[in-house]
């Protein structure tokens, strides 16, 4: 066992969207934890023994035990919690299709939202197009749907709210605008702002920014 | 639903996606239909069933489409939770490692393995090697730990794990004669090299998996393509 603790408690690290998945999932749930910021160029003993596979954060510890992997971490809480509300429907077919945009936000906006501010010329322009195309997309999943799970605030909501403090950046680095291009994300990310689990949860788009310019410095990038 | 269930499957005979959904069907006992795809020349029925990645596999249960392998397999678990073994263990924790080991072969293991055989560079593929041998020696070390001494992931019967990883088994040993390369070795992960021939024996299983030689001549005929693909690109 990784800790002895009893309880839950969260390493994590304060701009990581993946960790924000985890904090508003638990607050959402009504959830009390213990909040472990890590220092990710030096890596705590806990950390390390907590997710030796992946040296990672998002981790749950549940009274020691760790659980790694933001949306298997989701899943957990749903399941080890079930008086709780949980984030997942309980249709298969509904909760096939939660997973379905839960992991093509997994596979797409991470990886071209880093290239779009590590990368300069045609790689980046290509960046640049790959987003708007993912966002579109996503766009298109959301419809006129309050949101992505409907009525109300689930899974793949709690999976790609984090993301959008970082609209700013992908926005200045992609010389576009949101709003203009996805109305509807743009007025769900507002409505998503207004939930106090999501208010508390995500930094100012500003500071994901400072964040990035940050580490362009440390990788002498541009 | 009217008329009962009806599942049709879009596939390739050679992807372990695909492969990994006919081996959830086949022990889950369900029976459907199966489409084969032709990957140059799509479908209008996947093109519109999987707008968004447009691959195989693709799932229709009574019409409606399921994408993702690992998706797939868990959306027959859940959806036919009554027929035939479940294959998620019940227990919350243990499902959270199992879908940990599942992605991990997909996010790690299965990425390793490919860039040590197409990696662009000398440099990229050997990163690959190395990452391949961590890799199947982190799932050893999850064997152990999941199956706690008992022959699959799922312990006494298979499991998530198990085909998500059985799925990929035809290649592994077609890699030999492909990449001279053994996997499971035995000397150096008996745990799944034991699990290999185990799981590859099962009734459920042993009809369903890839025919080895036709994978080897399928991956000769794409290094074949691959080479001359590069040697016509300058390279």
């Amino acid at each position: 066992m990784a800790g002895e603790k009893k309880g839950l408690q969260l390493l994590d690290f304060w701009v990581s969207p993946f960790g924000q998945r985890c904090r508003i999932a638990l607050a959402e749930k009504g959830l009390p934890y213990e909040y472990l910021e890590q220092d990710l160029r030096n890596k705590s003993e806990l950390l390390l023994r907590a997710n030796p596979v992946h040296k990672k954060v998002p981790v749950l510890l549940h009274d020691g035990r760790p659980v790694c992997e933001s949306l298997i971490i989701l899943h957990y809480l749903d399941e080890a919690f079930p008086d709780k509300p949980a984030l997942l429907p309980s249709d298969p077919y509904a909760r096939a299709q939660a997973r379905f945009w839960a992991d093509y936000v997994d596979k797409k906006v991470y990886d071209c939202g880093s290239r779009l501010w590590r990368l300069k010329g045609e790689p980046q322009a290509q960046a640049r197009q790959e987003m708007l195309e993912i966002l579109r997309t996503l766009e298109g999943e959301l419809g006129d749907k309050k949101y992505f799970s409907g009525e109300a605030f689930g899974f793949v909501d709690v999976a790609f709210v984090p993301f959008t403090a970082w609209f700013l950046s992908y926005e200045r680095f992609g010389e576009f605008s949101v709003e203009e291009v996805c109305p509807r994300l743009a007025a769900w990310a507002k409505r998503c702002g207004e939930r106090e689990s999501v208010a508390k949860s995500l930094h100012p788009p500003e500071k994901v920014y400072e964040f990035i310019a940050m580490l362009k410095k440390t990788y002498g990038i541009e | 639903m009217a008329g009962g269930d009806e599942l049709k499957l879009l596939g390739m005979w050679a992807s372990p996606f695909v492969l990994r959904v006919q081996l959830a069907l086949s022990l889950k006992g369900l029976s459907y239909e199966y489409v084969e795809e032709d990957l140059k020349n799509k479908s209008e029925l996947l093109l519109k069933s999987n707008p968004v990645h447009n691959k195989v596999p693709v799932l229709l249960h009574n019409g409606k489409p399921i994408c993702e392998s690992s998706i797939i397999v868990q959306y027959i678990d859940e959806a036919f939770s009554g027929t035939g073994p479940s294959l998620i263990p019940a227990d919350p924790y243990e499902r959270a490692l199992a879908r940990f080991w599942a992605a991990y072969v997909d996010d790690k293991m299965l990425a390793a393995w490919n860039q040590s055989s197409r990696g662009k560079t000398e440099e990229e593929r050997a990163e690959g090697k190395k990452q391949s041998a961590v890799a199947v020696e982190n799932l050893e070390g999850a064997l152990r730990e999941c199956g706690k001494g008992k022959p699959f992931f799922g312990g006494d019967s298979v499991g998530y794990v198990d085909v998500m990883l059985g799925g990929l088994l035809g290649w592994v040993r077609a890699a030999e004669e492909l990449q001279g390369v053994k996997h499971f070795d035995p000397a150096r992960t008996p745990l799944l090299a034991a699990w290999a021939e185990s799981f590859g024996a099962l009734d459920a299983i042993r009809p369903v998996m890839h025919d080895v030689n036709r994978l080897v001549e399928f991956g000769k005929m794409l290094q074949a393509r691959q080479a001359a693909a590069a040697a016509g690109a300058g390279n």
